[in-house]
């Protein structure tokens, strides 16, 4: 071929990509009704604007040329499978839409992405589809992406991908914003969704730390998203500061070998002060609202860690305090777990190893459990639970470092 | 959008014949009932006798074999159905929370599948 795209507008094709992509799939998913056929139509768009940018130059308002592509290329596709008479009406509504938008200056594209995102996290879909689909469709992020970042091979992502957009088509998945009574519960699924995202990245192992970090990244901009769709709501806002006064910490987490340093080791001066403002602002405004919830607590138990000039000066009782409150609402066991952590270090360790004893049947497998068991059996003077637990969190743990780090205070561990 | 909401429980959950719960039970379906019609969604809906009574049929090598009992044995057995006309899944997951075994049992929603048959 000659006429080669040149390089600047591969570069600005694929800024259009990251930026309009959302607005453009959620327009046309409203137009066809049919996340398949969208996301067909607007790669065959894409496709067609490397080609007549290239010849002709960028359009004034490439976002508008790519929707009107966009749904002929959805009416052309139509057409060539339509066999049935049912898809008639869509043709006819598509191509409705498309003499509308023959007008002199296209209007703004509608922002259908709040419909998008409540569809991709509706709870009739698998859990783990949720997530893949709000980042293919909304993040924009590429199957391979998604399977490597989920440590799944291509074709099963490809293929639980292609599952959940049938089932929206076929079980009637309304591709709306819900109502009021439904709105709150149906949030929570959508910023479950998110904090998933951010918590599998900010989980990741040194090894797999750049393909996973763009997951933290892709969830701090799913939140920000949400957020302009949505102002005002203050889980939201809780939310983003919550990942917001996490992921500050990022520079600070991995020393120079690349293994993970403890919040308590961690050089302060190399959390992200920007970030921690941010996230700080946000929680005071969502606070103010007055109608808490689970993420903005866990946002006040963060901005209580990052506030903290150093590891001593960390407010545990108050720290405790929000807990109990976090407990009340998510009674989980690995929140009753980190509850009962901030009153081992506000002062009350017995009541707290006891709290914990209870929760060995739930926890017996997750490897935090059994550090923080031994951390306060040791300080409780309880030697042969503190080597039991230390020996049980080293066996568990998939850091070398944090095994080395568990051998040095089992090590420490006084006899009896 | 049809769905079809098939009602499972298992043998003996639920409230029992000649309690005051069974009252409360049967009046629940009373009032699902009347929802469902009152929403325009009502398209039918029955219970089943017990799958002890269940006949099972399949043809092969074109000779009908009848066997006693359910196609499978599952703790948990299909009591009744609706079916029920929903403008969409939200609406129809509405509605399947409305019926009274829901409490104890599950109610699996089934999307009707509408395929064009030679003339």
């Amino acid at each position: 071929m000659s006429d080669r795209p040149p390089p600047d507008l591969k570069d600005r094709i694929a800024r259009i990509l990251r930026e309009d992509r959302g607005r453009l799939i959620a327009a046309l998913i409203r137009a066809t009704g049919d996340f398949h056929l969208a996301e067909d139509a607007l790669s065959d768009a894409f496709e067609k604007a490397l080609q007549h940018w290239g010849r002709s130059g960028m359009p004034d308002r490439p976002d508008a040329w790519l929707l009107q592509v966009g749904r002929r290329q959805a009416i052309d596709r139509l057409r060539k499978q339509s066999r049935h008479a049912a898809q008639a009406g869509e043709i006819r509504r598509l191509m409705d839409e498309d003499q509308e938008a023959q007008g002199a200056l296209p209007p703004e594209i509608p922002d259908d992405r709040l419909k998008l995102i409540f569809t991709c996290c509706h709870p009739a879909l698998d859990p783990k589809s949720r997530v893949a689909l709000t980042l293919r469709t909304v993040g924009g992020l590429t199957t391979r992406d998604i399977a490597r970042a989920f440590l799944d091979s291509e074709i099963a992502m490809g293929q639980r991908l292609s599952r959940a957009k049938s089932k929206i088509a076929k079980a009637g998945i309304p591709y709306r914003v819900p109502d009021p009574p439904e709105w709150e519960e149906r949030l929570g699924a959508v910023l479950t969704v998110i904090y998933l995202v951010f918590n599998e990245g900010w989980s990741a192992g040194p090894g797999e730390a750049p393909i996973r970090s763009t997951l933290c990244d892709e969830a701090i901009f799913l939140a920000r998203l949400l957020l302009t769709l949505a102002p005002d709501d203050p889980e939201i806002e809780g939310l983003l500061a919550l990942m917001l006064l996490t992921f500050a910490r990022h520079g600070a987490r991995l020393g120079p070998d690349g293994a993970v340093v403890t919040l308590d080791e961690q050089d302060r001066g190399l959390w992200n002060s920007a970030m921690i403002d941010e996230g700080l602002a946000l929680l005071d405004r969502a606070v103010a609202r007055g109608r808490p919830g689970a993420f903005q607590l866990q946002a006040a138990i963060g901005a209580l860690h990052v506030q903290a000039a150093s590891p001593a000066e960390v407010d545990w009782p108050q720290i405790a305090l929000l807990y109990d409150r976090l407990a009340a609402v998510m009674p989980t066991p690995v929140v009753r777990l980190n509850r009962a952590v901030a009153h081992a270090e506000a002062g009350a360790p017995e009541a707290a190893l006891s709290e914990i004893e209870t929760l060995l049947p739930d926890l017996d497998l997750y490897q935090p459990f059994h550090a923080a068991r031994a951390d306060i059996a040791a300080r409780l003077g309880q030697g042969d639970v503190a080597r039991a637990s230390y020996r049980a969190a080293i066996e568990m743990s998939r850091s070398d470092t944090e095994k080395r780090w568990l051998a040095a205070r089992l090590a420490r561990v006084r006899p009896d | 959008m049809q769905y079809l909401a098939l009602i499972y429980s298992e043998d003996g959950a639920g409230p029992k014949p000649g309690t005051p719960e069974w009252g409360a039970f049967m009046q629940g379906y009373a009032s699902a009932n009347k929802t469902f019609t009152e929403e325009g969604v009502m398209m039918g809906g029955e219970a089943l006798q017990h799958t002890d009574t269940a006949t099972s049929v399949r043809v092969r090598g074109g000779k009908v074999e009848t066997m006693d009992g359910p196609f499978a044995e599952t703790k948990e057995r299909l009591g009744g159905y609706y079916l029920l006309d929903c403008k969409d899944l939200d609406q129809a997951i509405r509605m399947a929370a409305l019926i009274p075994t829901a409490a104890h049992g599950t109610v699996e929603l089934r999307p009707i599948m509408h395929v064009e048959l030679p003339e």
